[in-house]
């Protein structure tokens, strides 16, 4: 089990995704520059957040064009993993590895505080660890993270349980005034299809330590390793 | 019209018709003073051109030579065990902090461009002082910034803060380094002329450490990054004017700052620097590749070649002077040993960074300065710079009137109010006071995984050195009211309450740095604030053994209708917590543990948000403070820490004693139960803001041992034998009570306060 | 021959806009009210080089379609002149 974390210029969450894989949940891990070619043998990829290419046209839509791209998406077709969290997700989805579109926050301002997340469907490869119904104190930090989709591709996407996690209340009551940032439906992660694919705008790599007196993003990678590494 | 853009552009186009040299006329249209064009003429030997004028303007504006300041700064204090650079050697300060590390921080002020175009004015000035830490090959950990703006009922105020905030949030978040703390006040005297000062720390390991010099004939010199572009020509002179209305009409002025490009280069340049082969680097900051270029040079007693037509330019045609003068943002000048040219040059490729050659390095001391083959300026590197050939003037000060008026107040004219409710909400829900939530929620204050005090909110800021037990810990602080009613105790305060904040949250203060904000120089009463000023932190910071490592002074901050602003001297502390078990918060813990207040009490309202603002009383001195008291409650609240006998520690500060004891009731979602101490005014009790105290609790079960420890440090704190410690009640689980009076309910109070400043603005 | 390309993309008349919202209120706060709605797009200007006009057009519509515009939230269109 071998994990890479993509970086991209303007990528800042790249070394604190890279800390928590390597020396928190102990895993072998390579940080992958986006002109390489090659994914170096890496069975998970991650996207980390940041502002690829400074977030110039769109979030994520020059990233998108990255050399390293290529592989990634042969990696996903062939049914690797790959998640993007926040920048990684608008990336993910300007490359239409995932369906939707994120789109500025209704506020209009950028928002970084501790926002709680539920998952909606525990069954698949980074949810397995968590609990229904449970709210995750997990942080957020974009200026673009309201999750839009077409009402056609909501309805597929809700059939086929590709709905991860919604914003919530710290009791873990979803309504509009736990909704951030106007995401559809509250919607704060979501899968592909074959759900091998991930992206979700909060960031669990910021609640994995004791040092920040918050490791309730841990399970989402305690999920990822007791699920590929079985 | 005092226009010194325009009027360059003028003078130009007269000297490239007639081809003359320029005059004395011309030197002080740029701002120089007749004794110091014959001293640049002594100089050279010879008139100078208008090439080398410029450049003489530019280094010896107040911005880069610190002529009307300097002589004062001297006598701040620079050393400690600690220091491996001191005030003005470096691009910023450094500090080591054993471990092989070391933490480069620094204060720098953007106030006037963020006056014109608020946005851009507050990133520039973030991207600026950033390129001073890494340049030191310190990786940037964390950020803080120091805001005043004018009343908030102002539409200009509102306008001026959301840009500021979005400017800061946008390119610090982009760059990728969290912002971590910082202060926001607001004060009629800021309605034309806002304060918008930006701190960054950064770690860098002691063998990597990068400096600003130039040496060894033949080696290349790059410059790398943007291209410039006739951005900000002659802003250090726009720095240095009186600020009016007509300013609004120097918008090429400001700068556009582009995080993107700063990120890249921050990677680039610690990759360089990681090489070895790196002679000296500095960024490009206030008179652009001269201030590199000379400072460079003479710091490392060589000149420099440079070829000017080889810089890359955004915009055709540039004349010498203006690539010269150019401030355009996200550029560096990097000197490289000789024969490591590609080596560079490849980590600059893979960066997508322009990077190129501009000139050598010389034997001689002088820079030379050539346009397509022909030398268009030389100059001795040694003459223009601050410590160098650098005017230095001494300015009279004069002690103003309202100096004695404020002292004559006396409490007893003041009629005591009879609805402390009212005052308490008022106080709660005053833009001074209430929560900065609206603020910072705009800045990625958790990008780098480090920030401590997100879900353990302490009064310093709080920041993990990952791969050690160690922290950093920040604040920045000055309640400049207080400055302005008593220059030298104000700062004195300001320098006590910083480092009352780094000990309150488990850290020891280790140094300063300063951003020294204050009106026109040459006006006495306003010199007078300065030296004042100067005097207090140099006592604070001898008696906490805080020496100042560099900062920056702005003056001219006040508009042409209003006269000068508050004198604010920012402090930015930076303390150091050699474990981090040792990191105290400020919010209440459970229900029953006990609230003593430690430092004494007073009948003082003096200067206090209750007198100014809600009583509408403006002249009063600052509140009492003693510099012994304070040393000696920070050495207590030191050993309660490290004793681990107290739960939570909070200082008494705006708002006095009643907003410190809510803060903590509101950060622990938990409510309070105190008596009043008869022995004084009540409002004196709860909304004074006299100095030297701070809130703790504690554990019923370890209130024995929490007494025995006072008993034994009783030394310390000598006036009396209960060491000036108080129990002033209990916590609960919910309402804040004062003398049996339901005040508000936890989350009445919390509303208030945290909403408060979002319903102003929006 | 030298073109130009003045592309304009706009977000989907259904995705909510939140910035032409915000612009609406603020140009009633001014006194302009007669506004019923503002949608906020992007300007962006391209100039390059083609044989034809119809071969410009070409690299207009696809520089759109791959990467100025992301047609699950924007729409984009363009008029190619002579530069």
């Amino acid at each position: 089990m071998k994990f890479g974390v993509i970086t991209f210029p303007g990528s800042n969450c790249d070394d604190d995704l890279y800390d928590v894989l390597k020396n928190t949940m102990n895993c072998t891990t390579v940080k992958l520059w986006h002109k390489e070619t090659d994914l170096q043998g890496c069975d998970f990829i991650f996207l980390p957040g940041g502002f690829s290419y400074g977030d110039y046209l769109r979030s994520g839509a020059i990233a998108r064009f990255s050399p390293i791209m290529d592989a990634v998406i042969k990696h996903a077709e062939r049914g690797g993993y790959v998640m993007g969290i926040c920048n990684g997700f608008q990336i993910l989805t300007e490359a239409q590895l995932l369906p939707g579109a994120l789109l500025r926050n209704v506020g209009m301002k950028f928002i970084c505080k501790n926002t709680y997340i539920t998952p909606v469907n525990t069954d698949t490869v980074i949810t397995s660890c968590l609990q229904k119904n449970k709210a995750y104190k997990i942080p957020v930090a974009h200026a673009e993270g309201r999750f839009y989709a077409s009402e056609a591709t909501l309805d597929e996407m809700k059939s086929n349980g590709q709905i991860l996690f919604k914003y919530c209340h710290p009791d873990g009551t979803i309504d509009d005034t736990a909704n951030i940032n106007g995401s559809i439906e509250n919607i704060a992660g979501i899968c592909n299809t074959s759900k091998n694919v991930f992206g979700m705008m909060p960031h669990p790599e910021r609640a994995a330590s004791e040092y920040l007196s918050n490791t309730e993003g841990k399970a989402i990678f305690e999920s990822i390793l007791k699920n590929v590494r079985a | 019209m005092p226009d010194t853009f325009l009027g360059i552009r003028k003078l130009l186009n007269w000297f490239n018709v007639t081809k003359e040299l320029p005059t004395l006329e011309t030197a002080q249209k740029l701002g120089l003073l007749e004794i110091e064009y014959e001293r640049i003429k002594q100089i050279l030997g010879r008139t100078p051109n208008f090439t080398e004028l410029s450049i003489f303007s530019a280094m010896w504006s107040e911005h880069c030579s610190y002529k009307n300041s300097i002589i004062w700064l001297k006598i701040l204090p620079k050393d400690s065990p600690r220091m491996l650079a001191k005030a003005g050697e470096e691009n910023a300060g450094l500090v080591d902090i054993g471990d092989g590390l070391a933490c480069s921080f620094k204060i720098e002020s953007h106030n006037h461009p963020s006056a014109i175009e608020p946005y851009q004015g507050a990133a520039t000035g973030v991207g600026g002082i950033n390129r001073d830490i890494f340049t030191m090959g310190a990786r940037p950990i964390a950020q803080l910034n120091s805001l005043r703006f004018g009343n908030i009922n102002l539409e200009k105020t509102k306008w001026l803060l959301k840009g500021v905030v979005k400017g800061i949030g946008d390119y610090g978040n982009a760059f990728g380094v969290p912002t971590v703390g910082g202060e926001l006040y607001f004060d009629d005297c800021y309605n034309v002329n806002p304060l918008v000062n930006a701190f960054s720390a950064g770690i860098v390991q002691t063998d990597k450490i990068a400096r600003a010099i130039s040496y060894g004939a033949g080696n290349p010199v790059f410059i790398v990054g943007s291209a410039t572009g006739k951005d900000g020509i002659h802003g250090a002179a726009f720095a240095s004017k009186d600020i009016s209305e007509d300013s609004v009409n120097d918008l090429p002025s400001v700068q556009v700052g582009d995080p993107f490009m700063e990120k890249l280069l921050l990677e680039a340049t610690l990759e360089i620097i990681a090489t070895g082969h790196v002679i000296g680097i500095q960024d490009m900051g206030a008179a652009g590749l001269i201030c590199s270029t000379s400072e460079m040079s003479a710091k490392g007693n060589h000149g420099m070649d440079i070829w000017l037509d080889k810089v890359p330019t955004r915009q055709a045609n540039m004349k010498p002077w203006e690539i010269l003068l150019s401030e355009s943002q996200e550029r560096m000048l990097v000197v490289v040993k000789k024969g490591q040219e590609k080596t560079i040059q490849d980590i600059f490729d893979k960066w997508d960074l322009h990077c190129a050659q501009i000139g050598v390095v010389t034997e001689s001391k002088n820079l030379r300065f050539f346009m397509n083959g022909e030398l268009v300026a030389e100059v001795p590197a040694y003459d223009l710079v601050l410590g160098g050939g650098a005017p230095q003037y001494h300015r009279e000060y004069k002690e103003p009137e309202y100096f004695r008026k404020y002292k004559k107040f006396n409490i007893n004219d003041v009629k005591q109010t009879n609805n402390y409710k009212d005052v308490a909400r008022y106080l709660l829900s005053h833009p001074n006071i209430a929560s900065r939530r609206w603020v910072y929620e705009q800045y990625d204050s958790m990008v780098g995984t480090a920030n401590m005090t997100t879900n353990a909110p302490s009064d310093a800021a709080v920041v993990h050195i990952k791969g050690t037990k160690k922290a950093l810990v920040m604040c920045v602080d000055c309640n400049s009211r207080y400055v302005h009613a008593n220059p030298e105790e104000g700062t004195a305060i300001a320098v006590a309450e910083a480092a009352r904040n780094v000990v309150c949250s488990g850290g020891i203060p280790v140094a300063i740095t300063n951003n020294l904000n204050f009106g026109n120089p040459y006006v006495p009463e306003v010199y007078w604030q300065f030296v004042g000023a100067i005097k207090g932190m140099k006592k604070a910071c001898e008696k906490f053994a805080t020496p100042v490592t560099g900062g920056n002074v702005s003056f001219y901050n006040q508009s042409a209708d209003g006269g000068p602003v508050f004198p604010t001297p920012t402090i930015g502390m930076l303390g150091i917590m050699e474990d981090v078990s040792n990191h105290m918060t400020l919010n209440f813990k459970k229900a029953g543990d006990l609230i003593f207040l430690i430092g004494y009490s007073k009948d003082d309202i003096s200067s206090s948000e209750y007198l100014y603002s809600y009583l509408g009383i403006k002249e009063s001195p600052p509140p009492h403070f003693d510099l012994n008291e304070e040393y000696n409650v920070q050495e207590l609240i030191k050993i309660l820490i490290k004793e681990k006998l107290i739960n939570c520690a909070h200082d008494v500060s705006d708002g006095g004693l009643f907003i410190a004891l809510a803060e903590s009731a509101i950060a622990g979602n938990l409510g309070f139960k105190v008596t009043s101490d008869f022995r004084f005014r009540k409002d004196a009790w709860l909304f004074g803001e006299k100095q030297s105290r701070v809130i703790v609790t504690v554990d019923p079960d370890k209130e024995k041992e929490f007494m025995s420890c006072l008993k034994s440090s009783r030394n310390l704190l000598t006036r009396d034998e209960n060491l000036g410690v108080e129990i002033i009640g209990t916590v609960t689980n919910q309402d804040l009570v004062i003398d049996n009076e339901l005040f508000f309910t936890t989350w009445e109070a919390s509303d208030i306060y945290n909403n408060a400043l979002a319903k102003l603005l929006e | 021959m030298k073109y130009i390309a003045e592309i304009t993309i706009m977000p989907l008349k259904e995705i909510l806009d939140p910035q032409g919202k915000a612009v609406k209120s603020g140009l009633s706060n001014l006194g302009i009210k007669n506004i019923s709605e503002v949608r906020i797009g992007k300007h962006i200007s391209l100039e390059m080089e083609a044989s034809s006009k119809e071969e410009a057009e070409k690299n207009a519509e696809m520089a759109c379609k791959k990467l100025l515009a992301n047609l699950i939230m924007e729409n984009y269109s363009y008029v190619v002149k002579e530069a």
